[in-house]
This record gives C-alpha cells, structure tokens and sequence, in this order.
C-alpha cells in the first residue's frame, strides 16, 4: 500500500521520520524489532568512521582515489535490512554502508580503494557483485541475475543501486523495462545525492522527480526520505516482497544528500554552495536514528560513545589487515585473463618476469 | 610566447577556436561550469556563456549522438569525454553513425566534430581510468585518431581537428597533462593532421612513438647516447590517418625499427606499423621490425599497475635487442 498511496506524480515523498527523528507518519509507523534496529545503526556508524578515515588515510597517501559514502548510509542500511541475508545486491560504486551490511570484509573496501583487484573478490558466500564503476551498466546485471532465478528457482530478490547522474544513462531505461517485460524480482534504488561529480540533479534531467521514470517503464515507482531508515526500510520491504511473490520489479528514489566529495579527486566547493550544504548536512540519516532511539530508549548515550569507540578499533583493524594484504604478484595480473593462461599469455609473463615493477 | 603545459595549451586552443568561430560548441559531463575534471575547459562558460559550454548530463550515448546531429546541421561541437574508458556507451553512435555518416549519404551530410578524451595509464586510477584503445577507433575506417605529446602539438593538432571536415578523435595523453612547460605560439597554428614528425634525427635505429610514450623513449635515448647507439625518434602525432612516408623514409637510412606502446600488443597500432615497414622498406632491414607494448591483459590497478607500464629500461633494453639481433 505505500508504493500505491505514494504516487510520485502526485508530489509525494514518502517520510516517516522527520529529520529530528520524531515519528511525523503514524499511519505507516510500525516497530522494527530493536535487535535490528540496533544492527542498522551500529552498521551505520561503522561505515561513517571508515569512510571518515579513509579519507584521512588518503590525505596522508595510504589509499588512493577514493569516493566516500557519507550520507548515504541510512537508506543503504535500510534497504539491506528490508531483504533476506541471501537476496543479491547489485550495487553501483558509493556503496559503502550496503557492503558492510551485506557481511563483505571492511579490508576488502579498504583493498580495492588502495588500488588492488582482490577488494572484489567477494567472499563466496555473499550475494554480491562487486563496483560497478562504468555509469548505469550495473542494472542490466541485476535484472539478468534476477531472470536466472526463474531457472534456477530460487525465491530471491535482486536490490540494485545508482545515482542521480545515472539515470541519465540509456542502459537505466534499458534495464528497467527488461525487468517490467519480464517480471524480474529486482528492486531498483535511485541514490539521489543530489550531484554526478560537479553536476546538480536540475543539469540532469527536466524529470520532476527521478521515481517518475519507473513509471514510465510502468513499474510501481516512489519517492522516499533516503535519509530515514524507517521509509526506506518499509518502502523497500514492500518491493522485495512484492518481488518475491512474483509480482516483478518495483523502484525507489531515495532522496538524500553527499556529504562529501565524489572521490578524493573532487573539491565541492566550487560547486555547491554553503546553504546547499547546510541544508544537506541537516537531515543527517545517523543523526536522525539516533534520536529516535535514544528518545524510544533502546540507545544511551553511554552505549553510543561504546559503538563509535568499537567501529574505531574495527577500521583500524581492517586497515592494518588490508595493509598487510596489499601485494599485487606479477602472476596476479596475467592468471585472471582466462580460466587457462594462453600461450601468447604465458609467453608474455616470462618475458615479463625480467622487469622490475608492481606493488608501488 | 608563453610556456604552457598540455592542459592549459589545450585550454587555449579552445578558447581561440570559439572566439573565432561561433559554431564552436563545447559540452560533456562536467565540462561546463567547473571545466571539466582535469580542467580543460576551465573559463569557458564564464567567457562564452551557457549556450556555448555546458554541462550535459551524464550520457555519452547521448553526447556523441546529439554531437553528431548539431554537426550534421552545420555545428561544430567539441565533446569531451571524461575517460576514455567511459567512452564505450558511446561508442556505437560514433561507429555506426559518426565514422558512416559522408559515406552513407555519398558526401550529402558530414560529421566535422571533435571528440576529446584523456587517455593512458600511470597516474594509479580507479577502473576504466587507464586503458589505451587507439587501436580499437583507428580501426573504424571514416574517424581520424590523433595525439599530441607536447603542448606545440597539442594545441595546433586541436585547431586543425576543429577545423577539419570530418569527425576527429582526439586523445590526450593524461599523465603528462602538467608534467611539463613549451613556449606555445599566442596565434592561431595548425599542426597537420596525418603527419608525424622526426623529434630527432639518429643512424642506427628508428623508434615510432606517442603521447605519454615520447618523455619515456627520449629518457632511454638519453642513457644509450653514453653506448655509442644513434636512435631516430619519430612522434606519430596521428594514428589514423597514418603518415607511412616518414616511417619509410626513415626505416630506409636506419635499418631497424622498433614501435613502443601502452596499449596491449595484439592486434594493434603496433603490428600496423610493422606491416607498413614490412611492406615499404623490407629489403632496407637488417632486423626484424618489432614491438614493445603492454602485455595482453587489463590494465591492472595501481598496485600491479608498475609490472604493466613501458619503463626506460624496458626500452633500452628492447633498442639494444635489435641493434644486437
């Protein structure tokens, strides 16, 4: 009923929180069981201090390029939680806080932004694809994995993510009306952050809202307060089971706000303004849970100064690990072309293997 | 004259080329009002106006085929691309459209565009940041391929792309985008698009090379001169189309020839070249015509991205290989 009574054409934003954390939607509240609440937020949490650190470790040159996820933790972690632990995602690139939840190694994120393929040697008992750093391309995949399962007959759903810029890329049309078409079980996010590098949403598209584009794929289609665990937590709820009872695809824009630049590479302030980012950085998703949990009694203050001081000791943890892991061998980069190395390939490893190189 | 590095004669090429013509027109994602990632056409907007420089959205399907209506219609767009290796989406209007479009209509409609993209590795990148795929759109018959090494040629190469008649990919070599300064004339200057050029003149040996390849050759020359080995150094400046003439010539008085690229060996530039020497000066050798290229492989990340790179050692080695064959 919430994708039904939110018609996005009709302007409306589904918000169950407000960004004090304050329940404002009574009529689709509900409890969320407070050991998952509690799950969420600590994931939260964990994924701010990694991304706030790894971009300290950058600066002082011990990673390489990478894109933080700051802000956009609420509607990642809720959308996670809405799925069963063996549903798939299929993320695009700023997906931090998904990762962690979805059980992937913090070292693995810390690999691959440091500049080695092992961070996407996704564990084999995760669902998951790795970065999909090519704009929009990643949502033909998930509906594809999500098509397998008609062979395959499993019951799980596909969560795919992209961004605001992304939907101005023609495999986003492509990928969700090969899903309506065929009744794939994927579940679509739009991360709305407002900015595709330098280029603000109003650059992008003439479209009022981004959902409204799911709509036209005749998809059902809604915005939601992406900065709200609880919108996105039902929203995305009644897509995945939607999904699973074989009613096909549905979509999400999650409206929410980069906190930080779009890699390492990038300086925001030549294009967004300060009151842009004030207001942004008030409807802080963690902020708002916290609140809300504090308020609710599930959460003290004593408890929270433990999370922040435990997911310190994780990151740096998970740094030392990825640290340690960090060699890329001559072999590494010859033996992954092809199940079997070719001849001209093996050929061109010896002849490598005079030179100096790599692991700089 | 001034000094200028790549990105800032480039910068200037564009910004003389829409001063003096009004059909210049430059978009691409970003490309507007900060100028760009690397910065190239940073001050545009400001100077030009919103009409003239803009952001587009995030499309390159989209760029390049809008690229290819406004050019049909008597503009002159200049695309940027903001990686090459983003270029994919877009590359099924350039091949199927872009390169077609004066055959297909037997000269009724053209395609004078330009599209510009920053290409190559070595500056330890994130996925698609790296790759060198000249040989995939010189394989495209209807497009011409160039790349400057230095800002002379980037910013005469750029001038003579816009004003040429047919669509021109222009790939810029993004390592050395600042790495280094050339006086650059403040006039407007056309380097010939199809010609390459003797950077120097040497007996023993010609060596063919591009964009980010030329500083790593000439560093290899450097160590060689101390071992008595003369080597002609000859800057392709254009892929496509391919100047066979000062390869011929200079493979006749050397007797040797060796091509050095980024880009992986099969299938590419340089097995193209050493047909061109097979076919030209074959009774002038006095060894076989080789390569040194990147291996068969993507291009790594950054941690396994050393092994990949042609090194001065790496070409040392390779010139003393043939002088010694």
């Amino acid at each position: 009923m919430i994708f039904e009574n939110h018609n996005p054409l009709e302007g409306k934003v589904f918000q169950i929180l407000d960004k004090t954390g304050k329940i404002v939607n009574e009529k689709y509240y509900k409890d969320i069981d407070k050991d998952l609440l509690l799950k969420m937020y600590k994931c939260m949490v964990l994924s701010r201090n990694q991304d706030e650190w790894a971009l300290k470790f950058q600066r002082q040159g011990r990673m390489l390029t990478f894109a933080p996820s700051l802000g956009q933790e609420g509607l990642q972690v809720a959308s996670m939680a809405a799925c069963r632990d063996d549903d798939w995602l299929v993320p695009a690139f700023r997906s931090n806080a998904a990762w962690l939840y979805k059980g992937l190694p913090m070292k693995n994120i810390f690999l691959y932004w440091s500049g080695n393929e092992k961070g996407s040697k996704i564990p084999e008992d995760i669902n998951m694809l790795p970065i999909a750093v090519s704009i929009g391309t990643q949502f033909n995949h998930a509906t594809g994995i999500g098509m397998s399962f008609k062979y395959t007959k499993e019951d799980k759903v596909v969560v795919t993510y992209i961004g605001d810029g992304g939907t101005s890329v023609g495999e986003f049309y492509e990928g969700i009306n090969f899903a309506g078409v065929v009744n794939a079980p994927v579940v679509f996010i739009i991360q709305n952050n407002q900015f595709a590098i330098s280029t603000s949403i109003k650059s992008q598209t003439k479209a009022k809202t981004l959902a409204q584009k799911g709509i036209a794929a005749g998809i059902p289609s809604i915005k939601v307060d992406g900065n709200d665990i609880f919108a996105m937590y039902f929203a995305t709820k009644e897509a995945v089971d939607s999904a699973r009872a074989g009613n096909g695809p549905s979509l999400i824009e999650a409206v929410t706000y980069r906190q930080g630049p779009h890699t390492t590479a990038d300086d925001p302030t030549i294009y967004r303004t300060e009151e842009q980012h004030l207001d942004g950085m008030s409807k802080d998703p963690i902020i708002r849970a916290k609140n809300f949990l504090i308020e609710k009694g599930i959460l003290t203050e004593e408890d929270d100064i433990k999370i922040r001081e435990e997911s310190k000791k994780t990151v740096f943890e998970e740094f030392e690990k990825a640290q340690e892991e960090n060699i890329t061998s001559l072999e590494d980069i010859f033996k992954y072309t092809y199940e079997e190395m070719t001849e001209n390939l093996k050929e061109q490893y010896e002849e490598a293997k005079k030179w100096e190189g790599g692991n700089n | 004259m001034k000094a200028l590095n790549n990105v800032e004669a480039l910068n200037q090429a564009l910004d003389q080329m829409m001063e003096e013509d009004e059909k210049v027109i430059i978009y691409g994602e970003d490309a507007g009002f900060e100028g760009g990632v690397f910065r190239a056409t940073k001050g545009l907007q400001a100077k030009y106006g919103k009409d003239r420089c803009f952001d587009s959205p995030l499309t390159e399907a989209g760029i390049i085929g809008t690229g290819i209506g406004m050019a049909i219609n008597g503009m002159k767009p200049v695309l940027e691309i903001q990686f090459q290796g983003f270029l994919f989406p877009g590359l099924n209007q350039l091949l199927v459209h872009g390169a077609r479009y004066r055959n297909r209509t037997r000269g009724r409609f053209t395609v004078p565009m330009v599209v510009r993209m920053p290409y190559g590795g070595g500056i330890r990148a994130l996925e698609h940041h790296s790759e060198s795929i000249e040989a995939m759109l010189a394989h495209t018959p209807g497009l011409k391929v160039v790349i400057p090494s230095n800002p002379y040629d980037t910013k005469g190469l750029m001038i003579s792309a816009i004003k040429d008649p047919d669509p021109v990919i222009f790939l810029e070599p993004k390592r050395i985008y600042r790495a280094f300064k050339q006086e650059v004339p403040e006039e407007i200057y056309e380097v010939p698009i199809g010609k390459a050029r003797v950077l120097k003149e040497g007996t023993d040996i010609t060596v063919v090379g591009w964009g980010a390849m030329i500083p790593e050759i000439q560093l290899a020359i450097k160590g060689l001169e101390k071992e008595k080995i003369s080597v002609e150094l000859i800057d392709l400046r254009t892929i496509s189309p391919i100047d066979k003439e000062t390869i011929e010539n200079s493979v006749k008085k050397t007797g040797r020839f060796l091509v050095v690229h980024e880009a992986v060996r099969s299938f590419g530039v340089g097995a193209e070249l050493i047909s061109i020497v097979n076919e030209k000066a074959f009774l002038y050798l006095e060894c076989p015509p080789m390569r040194l290229t990147g291996y068969d492989i993507t291009i790594p990340l950054a941690k396994g991205e050393g092994y990949f790179m042609i090194s001065p050692e790496k070409i040392k080695s390779k010139i003393k290989e043939l002088i010694n064959y």
